[in-house]
């Protein structure tokens, strides 16, 4: 019944894939966060090189594309001194009838160490995990809608190196709650971490009732919502989603659901504002707010390299 | 062949039968109960003590393919089923008369369960035109169906009910809005909000149930719904009956024992069709079957290739193989409500066999020997090895679950004896 069990942590408790932040314990989280904060210091020297993943092979799975998440994983396995191979798996094998798990046995004969895995259906990087060899190691890049781990991770960093207590903070996540996976790992994550209240805005096509169950609160205007948070994350909103029923347009989104200057005054004065990319200015966050003093997008994506590297480092047993 | 059941406890709801007798079986028939027929010789003794006799179960859901007839109809016997009610969804797809008629040759020359065919209600299950029922009728078919598919308007659905109903036959329907469903893997709450799978919500079934009940009530069609998964569903099935309507319904007997929850970390064993639901829609389907609101539990069965397991969750393949853990499950739900054994039997005996208009199965003298004899006592863990089904897919593998079927008995020939497998 390995469907039922949870892999991601090995016999002992300690982290073998990461494949969701639901169901990780707080200890792992802060260890992947504290190993963070010493690759940051890695990043900012001339030479940003440490030898710890010398002569592990890791591969880059990506079903779906995706230009800057590979990228960061590539930078970051690199930064470990790791040989890195991205295959974009979504134009070769599996357009050839190859399924997933005849992928994934193929590269692990190659010695593969670890596999950095993208996919456009939900729980994909479970089924990986299922069927890897014991001593392979698989890290979820993102599948469907469920969730985008080391994103949640990254915002929870860039978090805590602004707002250090968990237990006290208020955050509002903002827009397409239903189809983010980045909305998901995020709110485990903060759950996780301790954090009291978690404020979902949206309206009930892209946040239904249901998700209030994940620890959250359910708001549908906005300006309720902003009042007196400490963190305020905003979702991308595809484009997609206005072919059907969900929302009537972007315009209206926005006016229902944008982040202005104005509302954000509605947060507490040294509130942040997180994205995680890529934007769409005017659709779900106006340009004062995205390039403004509360905004820590940029350093977001900074620190998802340190994130990055940290999980690496771990599940190879190499920061323990 | 004449076969002695000797010892064993005779339950058969339709002759009122609840006792510890012998059961005689001679040239396809029951000969005797209790007493055997003057100058009886047996070519075989079974010997039943601490075991029950039961009718043959019937099965008013499955899909059967030509290519996999043997190898599934054992597995049928394998889980004491001696009637079976197969879908029009199979390749080829049932919507011409010889099809029909080759399924049902193979079937009889194998000696398996009786096997009854729903016709396709319309071509090729596209919704779009009627299939020839009168002529499917006249090669056997019970019934009419568009199997899994659900893309048909209401108004094809009108004129076909209409056009069934000229000649009586019955309309069997997945009650599930195709819009409502579309791109949907799992039951719309809590659990598919939190694995992010697509959902299914419940008013893609009530939504359908109305409809089709409603149809059926313009044109007097008589209606069998198909698998009903949610609270509101039974709910809306009890609502029509109360009312006279013409309507049966059917629930698997996986939905009686599982729920959403039990997808865990994407079991793909799970992804069926209706979607596993709420803990609430599972009680609220036993209080339905047990009230007489759904008339039948079925097995559902849809044998799959290991590969088409080998797959996230959304792309999987739809069913579970059901034949062998059928009678297991009606055991176990017997005993968690605490309903007498001869009561439960027949969900899937005399009630499942009312609903199709089938005759009811019974052990009456100069019925047809279709009997299973298992020992209600016995458990085992359920495996896919252990299965003779080719399809090892099923979301109880792994269960402890009670029932061991012993020997089945088709039109009197042996056809499963647990000793020689």
């Amino acid at each position: 019944m390995l469907s039922k069990r949870n892999l991601q942590l090995d016999d002992r408790g300690e982290l073998h894939h990461l494949l969701a932040i639901e169901g990780l314990p707080k200890r792992i989280i802060e260890r992947i966060l504290d190993t963070a904060e010493s690759f940051v210091g890695v990043n900012e020297r001339e030479v940003k090189v440490v030898p710890l993943l010398r002569g592990k092979s890791i591969f880059n799975l990506f079903f779906e594309n995706s230009t800057r998440t590979r990228t960061t994983f590539e930078i970051a396995a690199k930064r470990l001194s790791a040989d890195v191979v991205s295959l974009d798996v979504a134009r070769s094998s599996t357009s050839k009838g190859e399924t997933i798990l005849d992928t994934v046995a193929n590269l692990t004969a190659m010695h593969a160490d670890m596999f950095v895995v993208r996919h456009s259906e939900s729980g994909a990087p479970w089924l990986i995990a299922q069927h890897a060899a014991p001593h392979v190691h698989v890290i979820n890049a993102g599948d469907g809608r469920h969730e985008h781990p080391t994103q949640g991770l990254l915002d929870v960093f860039t978090i805590r190196r602004h707002k250090p207590d968990f237990t006290r903070l208020t955050v509002a996540i903002v827009g397409d709650i239903l189809h983010s996976r980045v909305a998901r790992s995020q709110i485990h994550a903060l759950t996780t971490l301790g954090v009291p209240e978690i404020r979902l805005v949206g309206p009930r096509t892209l946040v239904p009732p249901e998700l209030a169950r994940l620890g959250a609160r359910i708001y549908t205007s906005l300006d309720e919502a902003l009042v007196g948070v400490d963190v305020i994350t905003m979702l991308r909103l595809q484009n997609e989603r206005m072919n059907g029923a969900l929302i009537p347009s972007a315009s209206e989104y926005f006016a229902c659901y944008g982040l202005t200057p104005k509302r954000l005054a509605l947060a507490k004065p040294d509130a942040i504002v997180l994205h995680p990319g890529p934007m769409n200015r005017g659709v779900e966050i106006d340009s004062a707010v995205a390039d403004g003093r509360q905004s820590v997008i940029l350093q977001q994506v900074t620190y998802g390299i340190a994130i990055r590297m940290a999980v690496m480092a771990m599940l190879a047993g190499a920061a323990r | 062949m004449k076969i002695a059941i000797r010892g064993g406890r005779l339950i058969d709801p339709v002759s009122a039968l609840d006792t510890r007798c012998d059961l005689y079986i001679a040239a396809g028939k029951v000969v005797g109960v209790g007493t055997a027929p003057a100058e009886w010789h047996a070519n075989r003794e079974i010997d039943a003590t601490g075991l029950v006799v039961a009718p043959g179960l019937v099965d008013l859901a499955a899909r059967l393919t030509r290519a996999t007839l043997a190898t599934e109809l054992a597995a049928a016997a394998a889980g004491g089923i001696t009637q079976i009610v197969c879908s029009p969804d199979a390749s080829p797809v049932l919507d011409d008369p010889g099809q029909v008629d080759m399924l049902r040759l193979r079937a009889q020359s194998l000696h398996g369960a009786q096997v009854h065919p729903l016709g396709a209600l319309s071509v090729g299950l596209r919704g779009e035109r009627l299939a020839e029922l009168a002529k499917l009728h006249a090669a056997g078919c019970i019934g009419f169906s568009q199997g899994l598919a659900t893309g048909f308007s209401p108004r094809f659905l009108w004129q076909a009910m209409q056009y069934a109903a000229t000649y009586g036959y019955p309309v069997w329907l997945r009650p599930e809005d195709a819009s409502l469903a579309a791109g949907g893997v799992a039951h719309d709450g809590e659990v598919a909000a939190r694995l992010g799978l697509a959902g299914i919500p419940a008013c893609a079934e009530t939504v359908a149930v109305a409809a089709q009940a409603e149809i059926a009530r313009a044109t007097g069609a008589r209606l069998h719904l198909c698998r009903l998964s949610t609270a509101e569903g039974v709910e809306a099935v009890r609502r029509a009956k109360a009312e006279g309507l013409p309507v049966t319904a059917d629930v698997s007997a996986l939905h009686l024992h599982l729920t959403d929850i039990d997808i865990g970390h994407y079991d793909a064993h799970c992804r069926l069709a209706p979607p596993l639901r709420s803990e609430r829609d599972r009680d609220a389907l036993r209080r339905g079957l047990i009230d007489g609101t759904i008339d039948a539990v079925v097995s559902d069965h849809r044998p799959l290739p290991a590969d088409a397991r080998q797959l996230p969750f959304a792309e999987a393949a739809v069913g579970a193989s059901g034949f062998e853990t059928l009678l297991s499950l009606i055991l176990r739900l017997a005993e968690s409500e605490r309903v007498p054994l001869a009561d439960a039997l027949g969900w899937a005996g005399y009630r499942a066999a009312n609903a199709a208009a089938l005759p009811a199965p019974s052990l009456a003298v100069g019925a047809p020997a279709d009997v299973v004899v298992f020992d209600p006592r016995a458990y085992r863990v359920v495996r896919s090895s252990s299965f003779t089904s080719a399809g090892g897919n099923s979301p109880m593998l792994g269960y402890e679950l009670p029932g061991l079927i012993r020997y089945t008995i088709n039109r009197g020939h042996l056809a499963y004896d647990a000793g020689t497998h």
